[in-house]
């Protein structure tokens, strides 16, 4: 059975939701203290929202110091499953485990709402129960979510289909694309070998029906039959 | 010896800056005329332990790589107090 830790970061806010659609998708999770220094058991860490040591400096700045962060980067380069939520991504690209980095909202303000999101990278532990280039509708909620990279980090993200989430305006909606001027409208990228993950929408937000839609729950399906199938491991 | 030292820490230029834009118009509604290219970064001040000012920078530019500044989307300038 995959077995999922979810970091707790001070600050963090989301790890509770997290956990739950891990195990309402048939795994097991544990919440796992900043302070730790190990991951024990788990084949995946999820590094959850919320606005960790209060984002000061910048968001993800000081979290990636933290002393969990030594097992996650040895996990990661160990082939291991990362994946970073919102503040987690944030992190992970503070990290240097994912390229570019995130900043203010082009708007200027923090942004919460759904966003409708093409699924470009069906090959990731978190993406595989989705169809490539099927488009869903899952809440974000972020002041700096901007993804921004140099030209040649652009380019290679795209040459190689690491873009695993992508803003889109579906015709017929009057939902507007885009939430936060993000370039190329990425959502979410993954790295070189897809086993680091990460994005800004926020799928555990929305992964049980009796919340008007399960659209974020296939995330964590994937995690739970990806790891049992041995697909991207 | 302590030394004083300033962290002047800027976006980027070619990134888009949201509050240097929104400082920019308000600026302009204000009645300031020939404002542009408004930028909005960071200073940080600290007291720094070390045998030379030379070395104090040295110290400093390695927090700001490491910690203080983004190296994907900052600049900064460090500024040793005589």
């Amino acid at each position: 059975m995959a077995h999922v830790a979810v970091v707790r970061f001070p600050g963090s806010n989301c790890e509770t939701e997290t956990l739950a659609a891990v195990v309402r998708a048939g795994g097991t999770a544990e919440l796992v203290d900043y302070r730790a220094t190990s991951l024990g058991t788990a084949e995946v860490v999820i590094l959850p929202g919320g606005f960790s040591y209060g984002d000061y400096l910048r968001s993800g700045a000081i979290a990636r110091f933290a002393p969990v962060m030594a097992a996650v980067q040895a996990h990661a380069a160990g082939g291991g499953h990362v994946i970073g939520i919102c503040n987690g991504f944030q992190i992970l690209c503070e990290a240097q485990l994912l390229p570019g980095a995130l900043l203010q909202n082009a708007q200027r303000h923090f942004t919460s709402r759904p966003v409708d999101v093409r699924i470009e990278r069906n090959t990731t532990c978190c993406t595989a129960d989705y169809a490539r280039n099927e488009v869903i509708r899952i809440p974000i909620a972020h002041g700096e979510g901007r993804y921004v990279a140099d030209a040649p980090t652009l380019a290679l993200l795209e040459g190689e289909g690491r873009v695993v989430l992508r803003y889109v305006t579906v015709p017929g909606t009057d939902m507007p694309a885009n939430p936060n001027g993000s370039l190329n409208d990425i959502a979410g990228i993954c790295n070189a070998t897809g086993t680091v993950v990460g994005f800004m929408p926020h799928p555990e937000r929305l992964a049980d029906t009796t919340l008007g839609s399960d659209a974020g729950h296939r995330f964590f399906t994937s995690i739970v039959s990806s790891l049992a199938s041995g697909v991207g491991t | 010896m302590t030394h004083r030292v300033h962290v002047r820490i800027i976006p980027r230029p070619g990134l888009l800056d949201p509050q240097g834009q929104a400082v920019e118009h308000a600026l302009g509604s204000l009645g300031f005329v020939g404002v542009g290219s408004v930028r909005v970064g960071k200073a940080i001040e600290l007291q720094v332990g070390a045998a030379s000012a030379e070395a104090a920078e040295a110290a400093v530019r390695q927090m700001c790589e490491k910690l203080l500044a983004n190296p994907v989307t900052e600049d900064f300038e460090i500024e040793v107090e005589a």
